[in-house]
């Protein structure tokens, strides 16, 4: 029986109040409930607030550079699909830096659930402007305002037909463990949005900015519906819609592998008979 | 014919097929047993252009380009235009007698006659072939090889052609270019930089390779990827350099062997990934086949002039080996040494190649494969129950477990991090990472490969030389030598770290030291100064994207 515990509690270098306490108890919740012990699962994480979470959590971790976490979950998954990987990093680091690895694992549909804290600010550096920073946010680099306008990271995954889409708040922490758990159970990848706030560099977007807009979708929600998705990806403003906003149920990109059909690839031995065979056509 | 080696270059415009021509006339030899140096020449175009193919063929083993042509396989005119100075005085130009040009040494074929259009360049393989003495059904053998695949009725007409042809060119009885026969002809294998660099990886116990495509890398990719499904491993490309670095290491820290391979401006992009790999320990072989620069500078064509980017790449200081081999055989040899230091020392090890050897076909003797070792990835068990990934060790190695294989944890951190590998910022904890990882730089230099000697070690003129100028600056010493001068040569094919023990007796000797590197500005003498102090004032440089030869060589010593 694998319990809370297992996960261990950590000193961490989070400002009090900030919304990572909340996605990470939420992250534990959900392990403990799909009953996964933590030799068995894997995080990788990029560079920022958000990055450090896996720290905070007593199981296998390879907290790389920033924006290239997906590339290495992408290597980590192929070499062994036995383990479950999850990717938990900053909106800077998987829509800025890391935007081209996003588009990518998306089309791979690589199986894993990539957590993004989405506090729309740069927190770790200081309070610049992210890619998901409204238009007109106004920071000590950009003390004019933000110019461009924001990306939509939800509307972008529905619009590739990503495996499974969702949104939550960290306000919310069982819904948001609920997404987790399901993002696990999803054969594919699963991209969780969680809105986060930033205490110390995000007064605009506050967790009762968040709170009084958030709505749960509807329990008739068909989120297999691309066409309706799209429409509800878009939306956010007045009211964000939380839940699963899109799935599907594209093949896995490691089942394209017939390789991985005998087994992964870690520990698999050098056949030298068919080396040889290999060999050959060199002769 | 020179002494007892043959220079055959075949020459057409990009989408003609010389290459084919040449890989069957190269197998042919090769299965034949003679010995082979391919240089191939190509412009960045898939159309059009002027490429070139150049088989040097010897009897006894040759080692390096030859820059004089004996025969001349013209497949366009332009050819006979770009390649006539360069023959050599009883030189020979095959060609189509469409072409309408004439010369003392013309020989021109009616290809028309001979063939459908189509099956022209089986009649320029047959016209060739008969000239030096290949057999008609060693030629129609190598032919299937290549066209067998593409049904029955095409290896039919290739053959028709190339009988035809053959019966052409025994007629026309043309002497001076038989190649001696064989008795007992050794087994062969036929293969280039990096068709070995792959095998080498295979026979290591590779398993991913990532990548982004860029010439002159991207065959060793191409070839792996053939053997994918019968190898066992996965070859992805990935969405740019960044990602196939750290998808490799990814891979790899999960276990799996991991390769990159690239050229200067993707290896560019993938240098933050090597400082990942040696901060988190995470074993990693990378491939940089070098090709001319600044920037995208000339695609195809080859220099040396990425040794220091790639000794410096990475910000922080951490160990690195790097290995620039400088024949075929060491291409195969020095990877699988590059996945052993790797999978040793946990971190980046580099292969050094270029466009020269990354294309250039030999022939090889079959590596006994029942003798080669495989790494095995990681540690399989801990003997303490609280495993720390980056336990602080005499050596500087800590045992690595793989995530997911034991019940212990594995955490990996590329910021600094504690024995356990948890972020950190106690600065006494810094200190004693840094050293451990330096600590591994002392095992890499115990067991470098140390520089190969060929002469005396009191050399009157000691040429220096690394990676894929071996076998040019051997035959130039060589050369020298049967003139009388006490020459050396002293190769490089590690040259990080160096180790100035195993070679400084040897520059101190010499009467007089020479450099020689395919960049503009000597790099190599410059990091053996920096290193040992040792100044190397004469250098014999090329920069114009062409290989050193031993003709190049010998010239700019005697300016
Ligand atoms: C290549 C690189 N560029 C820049 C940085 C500096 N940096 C660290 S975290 C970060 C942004 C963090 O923002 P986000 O990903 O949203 O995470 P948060 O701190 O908000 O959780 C930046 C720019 C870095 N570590 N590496
Ligand atoms: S800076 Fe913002 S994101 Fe970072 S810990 Fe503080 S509140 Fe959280
Ligand atoms: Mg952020």
């Amino acid at each position: 029986m694998v319990t809370i515990d297992d996960y261990g509690k950590y000193e961490t270098a989070w400002c009090p109040g900030c919304g990572n306490f909340s996605i990470s108890e939420a992250v534990k919740k959900a392990l403990v409930e799909r009953q996964l012990a933590p030799h068995q699962v894997l995080f990788v994480s990029g560079i920022g607030q958000a990055a450090k979470a896996p720290h905070y959590l007593n199981t296998n971790l390879f907290n790389g550079l920033h924006g290239r976490s997906l590339p290495v979950a992408t290597g980590v998954k192929l070499a062994n699909p036995g383990l479950t990987v999850l990717v938990e990093s900053g909106d800077g680091c998987n829509y800025g830096e890391g935007g081209n690895h996003l588009l990518a694992v998306i089309r791979r549909n690589v199986d894993l659930t990539l957590l993004v804290h989405n506090n729309q600010v740069y927190g770790l550096t200081k309070g610049q402007a992210s890619p998901t920073s409204a238009g007109g946010f106004v920071t000590k680099a950009q003390p004019l305002g933000v110019p461009s306008e924001p990306f939509n990271p939800i509307a972008v995954a529905v619009a590739m037909r990503a495996g499974f889409v969702a949104r939550a708040f960290s306000g919310r922490i069982e819904h948001l463990s609920e997404m987790i758990q399901q993002g696990i159970a999803h054969r594919g990848f699963a991209l969780i949005d969680v809105l986060q706030p930033c205490v110390s560099f995000n007064k605009v977007n506050t967790f009762a900015w968040y709170d009084k807009r958030c709505y749960a979708l509807p329990h008739d929600y068909e989120p297999d519906d691309w066409e309706s998705a799209m429409k509800v990806a878009c939306e956010w403003g007045d009211k964000i819609p939380i839940g699963v906003i899109y799935r599907n149920n594209r093949p896995s990109f490691e089942s394209h592998f017939n390789v991985l059909k005998d087994g992964p690839l870690v520990s698999r031995k050098v056949d030298k008979t068919r080396l040889k065979d290999i060999m050959k056509a060199y002769g | 014919m020179r002494d007892r080696d043959l220079n055959i270059l075949i020459g057409g415009e990009a989408g003609q097929g010389l290459v084919t021509v040449g890989q069957i006339l190269s197998k042919s030899l090769v299965r034949k047993g003679y010995s082979i140096v391919v240089t191939q020449s190509y412009q960045s175009r898939i159309r059009g252009g002027h490429n070139s193919f150049a088989i040097r063929v010897g009897v006894d083993e040759v080692i390096a380009p030859r820059k004089s042509v004996d025969l001349l396989v013209a497949l366009n005119g332009d050819t006979v235009i770009q390649h006539r100075d360069h023959l050599s005085p009883e030189g020979l130009v095959i060609l189509d007698d469409s072409f309408g040009l004439s010369g003392d040494s013309f020989l021109k074929v009616p290809f028309s006659e001979l063939s459908e259009k189509r099956f022209s360049n089986t009649v320029a393989i047959g016209v060739a072939g008969a000239i030096i003495g290949l057999d008609e059904n060693l030629m129609a053998g190598t032919l299937d090889y290549y066209f067998g695949k593409k049904g029955a009725s095409l290896v039919e007409k290739n053959r028709d052609a190339l009988v035809r042809a053959v019966k052409w060119a025994t007629e026309n009885s043309i002497s001076g270019f038989m190649l001696p026969d064989f008795s007992n002809p050794p087994r062969r294998l036929m293969m280039n930089g990096n068709e070995a660099i792959s095998l080498g990886a295979l026979t290591s116990g590779l398993r991913f390779c990532a990548f982004y495509p860029m010439t002159p890398s991207t065959s060793i990719v191409l070839n792996l990827a053939g053997h994918a499904e019968r190898a066992g491993i996965i070859v992805e490309q990935a969405e740019d350099e960044i990602a196939a670095i750290n998808m490799a290491v990814g891979a790899s820290f999960a276990g799996a062997p991991s390769m990159v391979a690239t050229s200067g401006g993707g290896f560019a992009l993938m240098v933050e990934g090597v400082s990942l790999a040696a901060m988190t320990e995470t074993p990693i072989v990378i491939v940089v086949a070098q090709r001319p620069g600044p920037a995208t500078g000339l695609p195809t064509r080859t220099e040396q002039a990425d040794l220091e980017f790639v000794l410096h790449s990475g910000h922080g200081e951490f160990p690195r080996a790097i290995f620039s081999p400088g024949t075929i055989e060491e291409c195969f040899h020095l990877t699988r040494r590059a996945f052993e230091l790797a999978e040793r020392y946990q971190g980046p090890v580099f292969l050094l190649t270029d466009q020269f050897l990354a294309d250039s076909y030999r022939a090889v003797t079959p590596f006994g494969i029942d003798q080669l070792s495989s790494i095995r990835a990681g540690e399989q068990a801990s003997e303490t129950s609280n495993y720390a990934r980056y336990a602080i060790t005499e050596n500087g190695i800590s045992p690595r477990l793989l995530p997911g294989m034991t019940e212990h944890l594995v955490v990996a951190d590329s910021d600094e991090h504690t024995e356990e590998g948890h972020i950190t910022e106690d600065l006494t904890m810094r200190k004693r990472m840094v050293e451990k990882r330096r600590r591994k730089e002392r095992g890499m230099r115990s067991e470098v490969v140390p520089p190969d000697l060929v002469g005396e070690e009191d050399a009157d003129l000691l040429l220096l030389s690394w990676g894929s100028s071996k076998g040019a600056v051997t035959e130039a010493a060589s050369l020298m030598r049967s003139d009388g001068l006490n020459a050396s040569t002293l190769h490089f094919s590690q040259i990080w770290p160096l180790v100035p023990e195993n070679f400084m007796d040897i520059l101190r000797q010499a009467e007089k030291v020479i450099c020689i590197e395919s960049n503009a500005t000597g790099q190599f003498a410059r990091l053996i100064r920096r290193e040992t102090g040792f100044n190397i004032e004469e250098k014999v440089l090329r920069y114009d994207g062409l290989p050193l030869t031993p003709e190049y060589i010998l010239r700019e010593m005697n300016r």
